[in-house]
């Protein structure tokens, strides 16, 4: 790159100081080893940092699919009779190659997706390396159940994993929501077939490559190329025994079409437009809590706003609306744009073009719907070798809840900001949404903030905080945001299922014949 | 005609001019303006009449259905008809015309076109790279959505009086 580099600036891939060196091409990982496709054919993979091509990507199709599939089977029969001791070792010993490679992951996470470094570097792949271990610790500890029919009848109750199992992950948290799902199925046994996303399809082969002698071969599976060319036949694969996909509500309903034919169980987490909420008490001082609020109301610029629970209403009560939203919008505007690569910089690039067009034509609607634009509202160029890059301004736009930018989950750094009266009120704003992830509540009232938690419909309420997500805490949607909890030990359930034995101690027969 | 009335009754195509159907762009009537005989709540760009040309010569006849939530959410998906099952909680909008190949109908879900009646959709192209299962994203083109506010006619003529007002602006409930 021909920009200036400052000090606290990782060099981008295909320097040779870069921490990650991206192959030129990127096969299938299919049995334990790199596959081409069987079409032959290859994708380009462009850096949404500066728009340019940086590797190309297997384009899978059908017989790639079954041809994993048939690997992760072949895989299954040895994998599924290992210990849990010894599933739990490789999951920490993926965690420990991951902790040492820690900034290789960052940085391609950043080339890949956009995100600023350091993000990556404290959450992304922190996060997804504290997944391994959580999950091995949740399956160690885990235990089957026994019940005493009657003195001589004794149920025993196993967990037992499912067989080969699909996921397919989305483009703003390529490795996290990999190890999301990928941590819970290999820890409780399965074989995996996993597609990621074909705008961000890189990371997780620098990933694959570093923990790839750490699994018998076919466990864990990667076919690369496009949904309806890849994803679709995974998804309807009459092979597998579940399916999980993080990504819309069109997609969301066609997968689980596809399972009602196979009879095969989903897990689904589509999004949301989660509402972050403002009582008047947040106001009383000017303290470490206002400041505190203050960020959180600056929190749906994580990411570049790419993230199902992206704080993109505030709701902010109209006694203290006028001060705290200008405080607000002050505190919007130091966000620093940038070279995603620099640690300076606070948000970065969106994942793709198509993304970008998005979020530009969501602009366009808020300004026709009548909504008042408090900041941003366009394209940032950021000039040089970034000026083909997609980066979108920090947005905060006021209006009325029933308008399209409140209801829908654009995807970008904007805002969507309105005002309510009281409780009720609150609740009501809150709750008008055809989704229910994620949710903020702030208030110096515990009573107050337990209540709202409470009574928002949503499966996440971070209440006086927002946007952590770490291991242990469950996540997952009501209403149309999805099916199954994640990021936590039940999501084992999810990847289990449960073989009973009804043993007999008795000595005689029952007597019926 | 409500979106409902649409569902069951023949394309819109019969009541629009034969040059409109030609181009497959209806040209939206002026606010000021006579209300056109048949308002229609979906539009196609002629950049994306073009692509879902060749678009059906792979793939067979298209839909459209709307996406909503995350990632891709907003995103308008075009499948092989036949592909994704629609159902009773879905609105048929209208349906997309372009010449020399069949009507492409447009769904989205009841819920969500609560949200969405008081808008006119256009799908447009953009390059890009859509996730999800829609026939395009391997020609390195995305399809988008572009909206505009339906006009005063528009609204009444599509039974939706009560967001009517003086001044032409939209008051949702």
């Amino acid at each position: 790159m021909t920009v200036t580099t400052p000090p606290n600036t990782y060099a981008a891939p295909g320097r040779p100081d870069a921490k990650v060196a991206f192959k030129p091409r990127y096969d299938h990982f299919i049995g334990g080893e790199y596959v081409a496709p069987a079409s032959g054919q290859y994708f380009e993979n462009p850096s949404p940092v500066n728009g340019k091509v940086f590797t190309e990507v297997a384009r899978g199709n059908a017989a790639d699919v079954d041809k994993a599939v048939e690997a992760a089977w072949r895989a299954f029969d040895s994998w599924k009779k290992t210990t849990i001791a010894q599933r739990a070792l490789i999951l920490n010993r993926i965690a420990d190659v991951m902790e040492a490679n820690l900034e290789m992951l960052a940085v391609a996470e950043t080339w890949d997706n956009g995100k600023p470094i350091r993000e990556a570097l404290a959450a992304d792949v922190p996060l997804a390396i504290d997944h391994f271990r959580y999950f091995a610790g949740a399956i160690r500890a885990q235990e089957g159940s026994t019940g005493e029919i009657d003195a001589d009848t004794v149920a025993y109750h196993f967990h037992e994993p499912l067989g080969v199992v699909g996921q397919i992950i989305p483009w703003n948290f390529p490795l996290l929501m990999a190890v999301w799902k990928l941590a819970p199925a290999l820890a409780a046994g399965n074989c995996v077939v996993l597609k990621p996303a074909e705008q961000t399809p890189a990371s997780i082969h620098v990933f694959m490559d570093l923990i790839k002698d750490l699994l018998p071969a076919g466990v864990l599976n990667i076919v690369n190329g496009f949904g309806v060319e890849a994803g679709a036949p995974l998804a309807s694969h009459p092979n597998i025994r579940k399916i999980a996909f993080t990504g819309e509500t069109t997609t969301g309903r066609l997968i689980m079409q596809m399972a009602s034919e196979n009879l095969i169980p989903v897990t689904l987490e589509l999004g949301g437009k989660s509402p972050n909420v403002f009582f008047a008490d947040v106001a009383d001082e000017r303290d470490d809590f206002y400041d505190k609020a203050l960020e959180g109301f600056s929190f749906f610029n994580l990411n570049s706003g790419e993230v199902c629970t992206c704080p993109s209403r505030a709701l902010v009560q109209q006694s203290i609306y006028d001060q705290f939203t200008a405080d607000g919008v002050e505190r919007v505007k130091k966000v620093k744009q940038g070279n995603p690569l620099s640690m300076d910089t606070m948000i970065g690039a969106q994942a793709s073009n198509d993304q970008l067009e998005k979020i530009l034509s969501y602009m366009d609607i808020g300004k026709q719907e009548g909504a008042t634009l408090l900041l941003g509202g366009d394209r940032a160029d950021l000039g040089g070798d970034l000026t083909e890059g997609y980066y979108v301004n920090p947005t905060i736009f006021e209006g009325r809840n029933s308008m399209r930018i409140f209801q829908e989950e654009i995807f970008g750094p904007v805002l969507s900001l309105t005002s309510f009266s009281d409780y009720d009120d609150a609740i009501k704003i809150a709750n008008d949404t055809l989704y229910g992830l994620g949710a903020g509540v702030w208030s110096r009232n515990g009573a107050q903030l337990y209540r709202a938690g409470r009574d928002i419909q949503a499966g996440r309420v971070w209440s006086n905080t927002y946007h952590q997500y770490p291991a242990g805490a469950a996540f997952g949607g009501y209403k149309q945001s999805g099916i199954g909890r994640e990021n936590h030990k039940m999501m084992l359930d999810h990847y289990q299922q449960t073989k009973n034995l009804l043993v007999s101690y008795a000595d005689g027969p029952m007597g019926f014949f | 005609m409500t979106p409902e009335q649409t569902a069951a009754a023949p394309p819109a195509a019969s009541a629009a001019s034969a040059e409109e159907a030609r181009v497959g762009v209806v040209t939206p009537a002026p606010a000021s303006g006579p209300v056109a005989s048949a308002p229609s709540r979906v539009d196609v760009s002629p950049e994306a009449a073009a692509f879902l040309v060749s678009l059906t010569a792979q793939h067979g006849p298209l839909m459209f259905h709307q996406s909503g939530g995350c990632c891709d959410g907003s995103s308008p998906m075009c499948y092989p008809v036949g592909f994704f099952r629609v159902g009773a909680v879905d609105v048929h909008l209208g349906d997309l015309h372009v010449d020399g190949i069949d009507p492409i109908e447009v769904y989205m879900s009841r819920s969500q076109f609560e949200y969405w009646k008081y808008t006119h959709l256009t799908i447009d192209v953009v390059p890009g790279r859509g996730a999800g299962f829609s026939v395009e994203s391997p020609e390195g083109k995305r399809f988008l959505i572009r909206s505009r506010m339906l006009t005063d006619d528009e609204l009444r003529a599509f039974g939706l009086d009560e967001a009517v007002t003086g001044a032409g602006a939209v008051a949702p409930a």
